[in-house]
């Protein structure tokens, strides 16, 4: 691999850009393929290009054949995302727990005592209003959100703002009992039952048992894992 | 991209930065129960000091070694393993997958 192409890829990694790295195999020559444009020494037909655009939609590396040569596609895409509203005890478990299964979380909690780099050391953290950071957030197919302040008015407007997004997870802690009450309020704001039924929620999380903080994350990212996986790609909603 | 745990390409090319000498190893392809889906990488500098994973740890010690002999080369490998036989337990995999892994050199 070319130095330069190694830098780029770097760098497009930073910047959040799908890439995929197509490889000769025979040759070693490579190039990188963005939606729009190429950039690199392997001269790629238009099959190719289509098939390693659809790789990146798929979110899947694969070998492709194409006129007797064999060409692997890489696929870059940006890390998933991870939403947490409400920076409490469960939060600062599960915001280290989902890094390290790969996605990049941001903590959202305008309240300034809980909303602190002491509390979550190196992560990144918003203390605007939950809807206002989420619109600014532009949530996609490849973001989940979870809701645990307890608080309705922080809760129900972020359930709302992801509501409004292509998210492909979108979890909310509470009881039955408080969740059949956050239901009751989300119809009662014009929220339909489709859009209902996309909130895991009374309880969140898989039922593994646990109640300490760093269980009821653990049960949340299970769930997470889980419907990352049912739905197959996590593409087709991104932008 | 937001720091993760898998900033195997970053740590690669901050090696390179550095001097080091430095391989990438990529799973490309996967048959029945192989650990790691394509795609996977596994970085190496000149001294063996590694990143990232292709298996699990079955056979990263056989391809850190084809990797240092890449960076010394500069030559691309396409390399593959998998228990074909009896003697394929020292460097395969326990699973009873088989994997094809590219190892190349950063120039």
């Amino acid at each position: 691999m070319k130095r330069a192409i190694l830098d780029r890829l770097v760098a497009d990694r930073a910047a959040d850009r799908p890439v995929a790295l197509a490889t000769d195999l025979e040759s070693g020559l490579q190039s990188l393929i963005y939606e729009g444009d190429t950039h690199g020494d392997f001269v790629l037909d238009s099959d190719i290009l289509a098939t390693a655009r659809q790789a990146l939609r798929d979110d899947r590396s694969a070998i492709v054949e194409a006129a007797g040569r064999r060409i692997f596609l890489q696929v870059h895409n940006p890390a998933l995302r991870l939403i947490l509203v409400g920076a409490v005890h469960i939060a600062q478990a599960l915001a280290p727990m989902a890094r390290l299964a790969g996605y990049a979380v941001t903590v959202i909690d305008p309240r300034r005592s809980f909303a602190t780099e002491a509390r979550f050391p190196d992560m990144a953290l918003l203390t605007d209003w939950p809807d206002e950071a989420m619109e600014r957030l532009a949530l996609d197919g490849r973001t989940a959100v979870v809701t645990l302040t307890h608080d309705p008015k922080l809760d129900d407007p972020a359930l709302q703002a992801a509501l409004r997004s292509p998210a492909f997870y979108i979890g909310a802690l509470g009881s039955r009992k408080t969740h059949a009450a956050r239901l009751e309020r989300l119809r009662a704001a014009g929220v339909g039952d489709t859009d209902l039924a996309r909130i895991h929620g009374g309880p969140v999380g898989l039922p593994l048992g646990g109640r300490s903080p760093a269980e009821i994350a653990l049960s949340v990212l299970a769930q997470i894992t889980t419907v990352l996986h049912r739905a197959g790609s996590t593409q087709g909603h991104a932008a | 991209m937001t720091a993760t745990a898998e900033a195997i390409l970053e740590q690669a090319a901050d090696w390179r930065a550095a001097g080091k000498g430095v391989a990438l190893a990529t799973v490309i392809g996967t048959w029945g129960s192989s650990p790691r889906p394509a795609g996977s990488q596994l970085a190496v500098d000149d001294s063996g000091a590694m990143i990232g994973s292709v298996s699990g740890g079955c056979i990263e010690g056989a391809v850190v070694l084809e990797a240092i002999e890449a960076i010394k080369d500069g030559k691309p490998r396409l390399l593959e393993f998998g228990v074909t036989d009896e003697q394929a337990w020292e460097v395969g995999l326990a699973c009873g997958g088989k994997v094809q892994v590219y190892v190349e050199a950063v120039e």
